[in-house]
């Protein structure tokens, strides 16, 4: 790690990175070339090479988002970016297939033990494409289908039809634009009828490679009445200069069905994250996002539910972290299509160091939906005062029988709560990281215990030279 | 060594400029129970908190002995670590964290020794018997929509379990009814054998229940009379305005 990188992200302990043996490495920058050629080295369908470079175009004619962290989107170099990086010829089942310098790094993030110990499903992606890929072989019994992204296309080509770019269209954002034209790995999973998957399934994304621009794109379907619960890690190297990280993720809840979706997102400070992540809830569906936001230099991700269908449900939990240099623009967006549709939005963010943070919101009711109720609470902690906090809520509702509550608050770690746990024993590092801990606990209790226990440790570890 | 625990000499503290503490002199030892009776504002809690290293205070002349040692220049943590324990009148909450938790990690900054978590539970249990608390106190966040009678008996767990050398109580029995009275009582009581107690109240009715040796009245920064239980029951009766000059 370079010195200038290191002081940049202090004590980011994901920040390390092997050698890079690509054995497929496109030349950086992006044309229509770039991405026909992504689909022929896939062997796509017609269809997927056509909506690719129609997503293309609308990417290269769409500007940029004239909201958000504008300078710091401004200075993101299209140009400079590698979009397409392989590094493994093939998707192995097993862990001692895997490249040994790839099968060292995802040792180190414990990655194997993890799926040994509580997952039902793993597959792990290294730029571009999964390397590893596994499921247990009960839930393959039972007709689950997890699969990386790519051979999803390949086994099931119809369903992929069916549903891509149907919950997010490629001409949403700029972003969803890009990610549909060059899109490779991410996950597949369809959840037959009344399956209830038990156990997690885990997919951990790692960038690897110096200006490289990692696109995942994750479709879920889960049928009538079934139930799946999908956890998301992701780290990098720490790099002087940026990489960028755009992904699409569709959920879809069908009748009676649920998914919840965790993530803990921990990129090292030079990596652009900007996703667009969308759910369809059908009648009396829940789709849940659980989503941490801890690393990245700037993340722009507004997680979102369609209630499309009657009594269904959508539960967004997200918490930020922003430390020095690093903008967190995050929040929640939900559509309320039908009656009786119900929603509750808790986000908790901390900034530190003149990091920032931003909560934007949007809460849509629609004319025909009657009886809707939803929730919104906002909390911000502030440990300093060159830090920023700022809330962009909007509430557009056409429908009077609505019920609606929005609270929103910003606090300090008070001189009392200090003293107090001072007087127990506690340095005044180890008293803010418990405060700290205590605040994003609302979220940490809805994770894994394995990745709850990991992210206090982190944020302990973020107080470190809190003092000044 | 001696048994004296606290040493305090000719002592003056200042909050924002403004002279507090006006020359205090107060020598605990080992099994003894301080009280110091005041009106509100006699700058009886400040002597609490600039005992426990509050960084508000400012120590402008005198010293402070804690088990032989000048402890100016001891941060709070390390009074805490070396055995001093503050009760608060008005414990901050701190929500997310759970109480069960935050007293192992307490109990494992402060006491020496490292406790093995069957033996933690034993202590746990039987502490919380005493002062009558239920274990769904364990799962709730630290003072976090606690009643005052609650707060006061996670207070006195605390001190139970953290089993310190000298204990700064202060105010511990404001605003509690009779029951809590007793089991605040109660929690001083089984944790004052061989220690020092410093205990700041407004009222007689705590040290009906619990006996101090000595009782310190404070007026305005100082101590104007001290002696044995006796003062309490006579500043309780005659108020203070006979001591003022």
């Amino acid at each position: 790690m370079s010195e200038d990188a290191n002081n940049a992200v202090g004590d980011y302990k994901y920040g390390f990175h092997d050698p890079e043996n690509a054995t497929i490495r496109f030349d950086k920058g992006l044309t229509e070339q770039v991405v026909r050629d992504i689909s022929e080295l896939k062997n796509e369908p017609e269809w997927m090479t056509e909506i690719r470079v129609k997503a293309y175009h609308h990417f290269m004619d769409r500007p940029m988002p004239n909201w958000g962290n504008c300078s710091m989107l401004d200075s993101i170099d299209f140009d400079n970016v590698t979009y397409f990086l392989r590094s493994s010829e093939q998707t192995e089942k097993n862990w001692d297939d895997v490249p040994d310098d790839i099968k060292n790094t995802f040792d180190r993030l414990g990655i194997p033990e993890a799926e040994q110990k509580w997952l039902g499903g793993v597959t792990a992606q290294y730029e571009s494409e999964a390397v590893y890929h596994s499921i247990r072989e009960d839930l393959e019994e039972q007709g689950v289908i997890f699969l990386d992204m790519d051979s999803g296309l390949k086994e099931y080509p119809e369903l992929v039809k069916k549903y891509f770019c149907t919950v997010v269209p490629y001409a949403d954002n700029k972003f969803s634009a890009l990610n549909t034209a060059v899109w490779s790995g991410g996950s597949f999973i369809y959840v037959p009828k009344g399956v209830h998957v038990e156990m997690p399934v885990q997919a951990y994304f790692r960038i690897n490679a110096k200006n490289m621009g990692q696109f995942e794109r994750t479709l879920i379907i889960a049928d009538e009445g079934s139930s799946i619960h999908y956890v998301e890690g992701c780290t990098a190297p720490t790099y002087s200069t940026d990489s960028l990280h755009s992904a699409v993720v569709e959920l879809i809840a069908m009748d009676g069905a649920k998914i919840r979706y965790s993530t803990v997102q921990n990129w090292s400070a030079n990596v652009y994250n900007l996703v667009t992540k969308r759910g369809i809830a059908h009648k009396n569906a829940v789709v849940e996002w659980v989503d941490g936001n801890i690393g990245s230099k700037l993340t722009m991700k507004y997680p979102a539910v369609i209630l499309k269908g009657e009594g269904a449900h959508a539960e967004i939990i997200s918490v930020a972290y922003a430390g020095e240099g690093q903008h967190q623009d995050a929040g929640a967006k939900v559509h309320h299509l039908a009656s009786n549709t119900t929603s509750n939005i808790l986000s908790k963010s901390i900034s530190k160091n003149g990091g920032r943070s931003s909560y934007r919101g949007l809460l849509k009711v629609n004319p025909k939906a009657h009886g809707c109720r939803s929730k919104v609470v906002c909390d911000a902690l502030m440990l300093d005062a060159d830090s920023r906090s700022d809330t962009y809520p909007t509430m557009e509702v056409s429908n009077s029988s609505a019920d609606l509550e929005h609270e929103a608050s910003v606090s300090k770690i008070s001189g009392d709560q200090l003293f107090y746990l001072m007087s127990r024993g506690f340095s005044e590092e180890e008293a803010m990281g418990l405060i700290v801990n205590g605040f994003f606990e609302p979220f940490t209790r809805e994770l894994p215990m394995e990745y709850a226990v990991e992210l206090n440790k982190l944020l302990e570890l973020e107080m470190e030279g809190a003092i000044g | 060594m001696s048994d004296l625990i606290l040493d305090i000499r000719e002592l003056h503290v200042s909050v924002d400029g403004k002279e507090i503490i006006k020359g205090i002199n107060l020598a605990i030892k080992t099994g003894e129970i301080h009280a110091i009776m005041g009106r509100n504002g006699s700058g009886k809690s400040t002597l609490a908190h600039v005992l426990m290293g509050h960084p508000a205070y400012e120590i402008t002349s005198g010293e402070i002995f804690y088990l032989g040692k000048a402890i100016e220049d001891y941060d709070v943590f390390e009074r805490a670590r070396a055995g001093m324990f503050l009760s608060f009148q008005y414990p901050p909450s701190i929500p997310g964290v759970q109480v069960g938790n935050f007293l192992k990690k307490s109990v494992n900054n402060v006491r020496d020794e490292n406790i093995k978590a069957r033996e933690f539970r034993k202590e746990l249990n039987n502490a919380m018997e005493k002062l009558e608390m239920d274990r769904s106190f364990l799962s709730r966040y630290v003072n976090d929509g606690f009643s005052g009678g609650e707060k006061k008996r996670l207070e006195m767990l605390q001190m139970m379990l953290l089993k310190p050398r000298l204990a700064l109580l202060d105010e511990t029995d404001s605003g509690l009814d009779i029951d809590a009275l007793r089991l605040v009582a109660k929690g001083i009581n089984e944790t004052a054998q061989n220690i020092g107690v410093l205990l700041i109240t407004h009222y007689q009715r705590l040290l009906d229940l619990v006996k101090p040796d000595f009782v310190h009245a404070m007026i305005d920064g100082k101590f104007v009379k001290s002696g044995g239980p006796e003062l309490a029951l006579e500043l309780e009766a005659r108020g203070y305005d006979w001591l003022e000059a």
